[in-house]
């Protein structure tokens, strides 16, 4: 094994590629780090606020994008795929695949100009579609690297060969429209995947309303409609009318623990629905909320603490039981079918807003990479792990970290990150 | 005011729109008018973005052109961008600490952007009081420390010979310290390990190849006696048979562990037909279980007004030995009695699953009702049905949670870190640094952290690994310089800094009655000087002159 590599790839930007890229760097080994979007930063920058401390998730993450970027053993690749890989542990050759940005990313400032006249309005998936963007645009205000990116999809030049204008009020002559797609190979030691999850889509659920009901909504929208950079600013109301809602309810274990849909449990759920509903009545004292669960599931550390201090602070009352279905009124207010335990009688219950923590499930386009990698996925199309080294996948000198291998939370993330980072290092200084 | 007679000072303004972030909001063209009225401005400018490559070679170019010798970008946090204006002058000669940030984004156009005169007016406020400040910098050096490239792993449990085992593959010489005479840990006293009911001794494999490693030296039955030194630097003296060995090392990892609680006095617990789970995977391990109805109460002990936590692998642990009882007898009769069955995830969920199929009954009962009691008989009241469901049984078994070990105090006091209030080790940041001391250099994984089972005490011990090659892979390690520093002559001893200080940066010396800074592992966050009675302590960068001189300019004085 004379012939090591001493470089690894990542492949995912959100927290875990993060993560296990610093922990690399800064162990001295040079980090290729793949990221599919035009911005590192992935599920994590999407979050308003995070348990068990309510920190703001953007405010102590930035600091670990501007750290990425900045590093001098990280080269980072936006809009980046892996294509294909061959060779052997310790010296892999890795096809990469990259997206013209048609922006060019050493001109490009940021400066906002050409996302103020492109006429485009496109859904923003950065903000789950509850405003729009341009077709120029950056994924977020302090997206990583802080550059714009034309979305071919909907730019008018590709879709009617008409308009440039981003390309006249671009002082800065940034904007490129001949750049082309362009394919690389990189040759590492080793390779850390952590391209993490994708939520599941309650539309399917008839029976909770979501999609029909627009007072029903997603644990992740909701993430977005309190967060000050998001499309309310920070001003929660609800979609129908513009009210400010006062009665809340979560409903835990939507799309998971339910043999039809996913049978396996999302891990957060419990404690990221009490954090929600902890923040909606710092925005207002006045709010009552209802979290309806299973099992409440909160063994890590400090969060049975953080659960009674949402029942005695925060007017939380948990409802044990399933929610059979969501009805609406005429004035769209949801109404929540369930079982009453105590009494055993089935009860209804209005509220003004109804949040569905949906589950994470496996990222869309993880069964190909797992081909293209030659690693095997477990029965619900997460990574396969290895049982008792969690970071280990079914193939020799390719690692897994953060939820592409099974749901979890942000610092077990965190610690799957540094792990693989340490299972590469082995690999890397082995030769 | 001693830099301003010493030297001629020369301050440069840079204003950012940061694109419409502040330009939308506040006048920047205003702003930038104001600040070349302020005292010893010399230059000022505006652009689009600061931080963009244009920005800063107009810093660069400007240092040169005008002479400055501080300066000014007024902009969005230190937090994000300081480093890179930092470096920006360092790479033209400048001192970076002669560098000075100023928020007008984040605690300025962000939160004013409804009222953009009164914003335009508070960045001058702003604005000004940073020159003020600037004026009044001094130029400061990072200090630079040798690194010794070993680490020394507390604790010869899976996590600790986990961890050892990762940094000697990557061939980082590590010694390993454990109390018993024996390595495993926990893991020795177990049957079979989840999810995959693995034989505990395929795992304790580990410690052959933990023994059998080059860079690898044990110490066991050996002891910490003491601790000293710093990230990179410590000193470390082990007790083993008496004897003292001292070990010097760059990093140190805690895999201490925990312990279970004593099922003593808990549902009159006999030790023979009530026992805990414990006990139960020895009795599994020798294949000596002997009964028709078996029974297991969960949460005994936790989840109370004196353990408030939930021991996270009980749950599991209640599973697994349930599972192993119904396949050795499908006609074994076994109850779990549970608050909330905790199986996050993919795996462990699928395991309950596996569990319920297998027959095995699962009965919730409330805190406020537990389970009672009787000859031969246990009784549990039940929510979902209301009444109190009794059923016989000869074996009982207790799921006891993990509690901190006794010494762990101790050894907190050695490392100089924080413990929680159940007793285990608080890490640095419970989101972005779960493995990390706030004081540099000291690591943590395992049950020692948080009740963790052997795939989550592997996890975390591969995390502390990696943590820790990150210090010991460095030659030299540069530490900040904006540090903390005490004046003998004001200081009076009364250690009120010592005790406040998160990072244990100040001790006694004794010879002269005052307190000393350990530069090295100061990190310059100004409690001590805060809290000093005296005012002995200087916090470099952020001395009291220049916080006056900005609180004195923003009242109007001069």
């Amino acid at each position: 094994m004379g012939q090591n590599i001493k470089k690894v790839m990542v492949i995912g930007g959100g927290i875990a590629g993060i993560q296990a890229s610093l922990d690399l760097a800064e162990r001295g080994i040079k980090v290729e780090l793949i990221e599919k979007s035009s911005c590192i930063g992935g599920r994590m920058a999407q979050l308003d606020k995070t348990f068990p401390t309510n920190d703001c998730s953007i405010c102590i993450l930035a600091p670990k994008l501007a750290e990425c970027v900045r590093h001098p053993n990280i080269t980072l690749h936006t809009l980046s795929e892996v294509k294909n890989l061959s060779g052997q542990p310790g010296n892999f050759n890795v096809k990469v695949f990259k997206k013209a940005r048609y922006v060019k990313e050493d001109e490009c400032i940021n400066c906002g100009t050409c996302v103020e006249k492109c006429p485009m309005r496109v859904d923003d998936e950065f903000d789950m579609k509850l405003r729009k963007r341009r077709a120029i645009y950056i994924d977020y205000v302090q997206g990583v690297p802080s550059i714009m990116t034309i979305d071919r999809e909907n730019c008018l030049l590709f879709t009617k060969n008409s308009c440039r204008i981003c390309e006249k009020v671009c002082e800065r002559e940034a904007i490129d429209f001949d750049q082309k797609d362009e394919e690389f190979e990189l040759n590492v030691g080793s390779i850390i995947v952590a391209t993490g999850y994708d939520i599941f889509d309650p539309s399917s659920l008839r029976s909770l309303g979501y999609g029909r009901y627009p007072n029903v909504v997603t644990a992740l929208e909701f993430e977005r409609l309190t967060c000050a950079s998001g499309p309310l600013g920070g001003h929660l109301e609800r979609p129908s009318d513009k009210n400010e809602p006062k009665k809340l309810a979560f409903v835990n274990c939507v799309g998971s623990r339910d043999i039809k849909n996913n049978p396996f449990c999302s891990s957060c759920c419990c404690m990221y629905t009490t954090k929600e509903a902890m923040i909606a009545y710092e925005h207002d004292n006045e709010i009552n909320t209802s979290i309806f669960y299973i099992d409440l599931r909160a063994a890590g550390k400090g969060f049975r603490e953080y659960i009674q201090r949402g029942k005695d602070q925060y007017s939380i009352k948990y409802i044990k039981g399933k929610v059979a279905k969501i009805l609406e009124d005429d004035q769209k207010n949801p109404l929540i079918v369930y079982e009453d335990i105590e009494t055993s009688q089935v009860k209804q219950l209005k509220f003004d807003l109804v949040i569905l923590a949906t589950t994470m499930i496996p990222k869309k386009g993880a069964e190909e990479l797992a081909q293209i990698l030659g690693i095997k996925m477990n029965d619900f199309n997460f990574y396969k792990a290895n049982s008792y080294q969690p970071q280990i996948s079914s193939k020799e000198g390719i690692f897994l970290c953060g939820a592409c291998r099974e749901p979890m939370d942000i610092p077990n993330s965190v610690i799957d990150a540094s792990g693989a980072a340490a299972k590469a290092a082995e690999i890397i200084m082995r030769g | 005011m001693k830099n301003m007679s010493e030297e001629d000072i020369r301050i440069g303004v840079f204003i950012c729109h940061c694109g419409t972030n502040i330009g939308g909001v506040l006048d920047i063209p205003e702003l930038e008018k104001y600040a070349k009225t302020l005292p010893n401005v010399v230059y000022s400018d505006a652009n689009l973005y600061t931080c963009s490559e244009v920005g800063l070679s107009e810093i660069r170019e400007n240092i040169k052109e005008h002479d400055l010798n501080r300066v000014i970008v007024a902009s969005c946090s230190p937090r994000t961008h300081e480093p890179l204006f930092r470096s920006t002058c360092q790479e033209v000669g400048l001192n970076p600490y002669l560098f000075e940030m100023v928020n007008i984004r984040d605690q300025d156009s962000w939160v004013h952007m409804k009222e953009p005169e009164k914003g335009t007016e508070k960045a001058k406020d702003l604005i000004r009081m940073g020159v003020y400040k600037a004026a009044l910098l001094e130029s400061l050096e990072k200090i630079k420390v040798g690194v010794t490239p070993t680490a020394i792993v507390i604790g010869g449990g899976i996590a600790g010979m986990n961890a050892a085992l990762n940094l000697a593959n990557q061939k980082f010489k590590v010694s390993l310290i454990e109390k018993e005479s024996e390595l495993g840990g926990l893991l020795r006293q177990l049957n079979k390990v989840y999810p995959t009911n693995e034989d505990a001794s395929n795992l304790l494999k580990t410690r052959e190849l933990v023994e059998n490693h080059k860079k690898i030296d044990i110490y066991k039955s050996a002891g910490i006696e003491t601790i000293e030194g710093y990230v990179g630097n410590f000193d470390v003296v082990v007790l083993q048979d008496k004897k003292r060995i001292e070990i010097k090392t760059g990093a140190i990892i805690v895999a201490t562990g925990a312990n279970a609680l004593s099922p003593e006095g808990y549902y009159n617990y006999n030790g023979k037909t009530i026992i805990s789970q414990l006990e139960l995977e020895g009795l599994l391990k020798e294949d000596k279980i002997n009964a028709h109805n078996v029974t297991m109460i969960q949460c005994v002990g936790c989840r109370n007004e004196e353990r408030k936590y939930c021991s996270n692998i009980c749950c599991m642990t209640a599973l697994k030995n349930a599972i192993l009882i119904k396949e050795q007898n499908p006609d074994t009769n076994v109850t779990i009695i549970f608050r909330d069955i905790q199986t996050h995830g993919v795996t462990y969920e699928e395991y309950y699953r596996r569990a319920r199929e297998m027959g095995i009954l699962f009965i919730k009962y409330l805190p406020e009702k537990p389970p009672i009691m009787k000859k031969n008989r246990i009784e549990v009241y039940n929510d979902f049905m209301n009444q109190v469901i009794g059923f016989p049984y000869d074996l009982v078994v207790l799921s006891m949670p993990l509690i901190a070990n006794e010494d762990s105090e101790q050894l907190a006091k050695l490392l100089k870190v924080p413990l929680e209030k159940n007793g285990f080790f608080l890490e640095a940041h419970v989101k972005l640094r779960p493995v990390d001391f706030a004081t540099d250099g000291v690591f943590v994984c395992g049950s020692a952290h948080w009740p963790a089972d052997i795939a989550e005490s592997i996890s975390q011990s591969n995390a502390a690994a990696s943590r820790a090659s990150t210090i010991i892979s460095k030659e030299i390690i540069e530490v900040e310089g904006s540090t903390a520093e005490v004046n003998e002559n004001l200081c009076v001893g009364c250690e009120a800094c010592i005790k406040i200080c998160p990072y244990s940066a100040i001790s006694k010396d004794e010879d002269t009655d005052t307190v000393v800074v350990n530069k090295v592992v100061c990190k310059g966050c100004g409690v001590c000087g805060a809290s000093c009675p005296h005012n002995a302590i200087i916090i470099h960068h952020f001395t009291s002159d220049q916080i006056l001189a900005e609180i004195v300019t923003y009242g109007g004085g001069e």
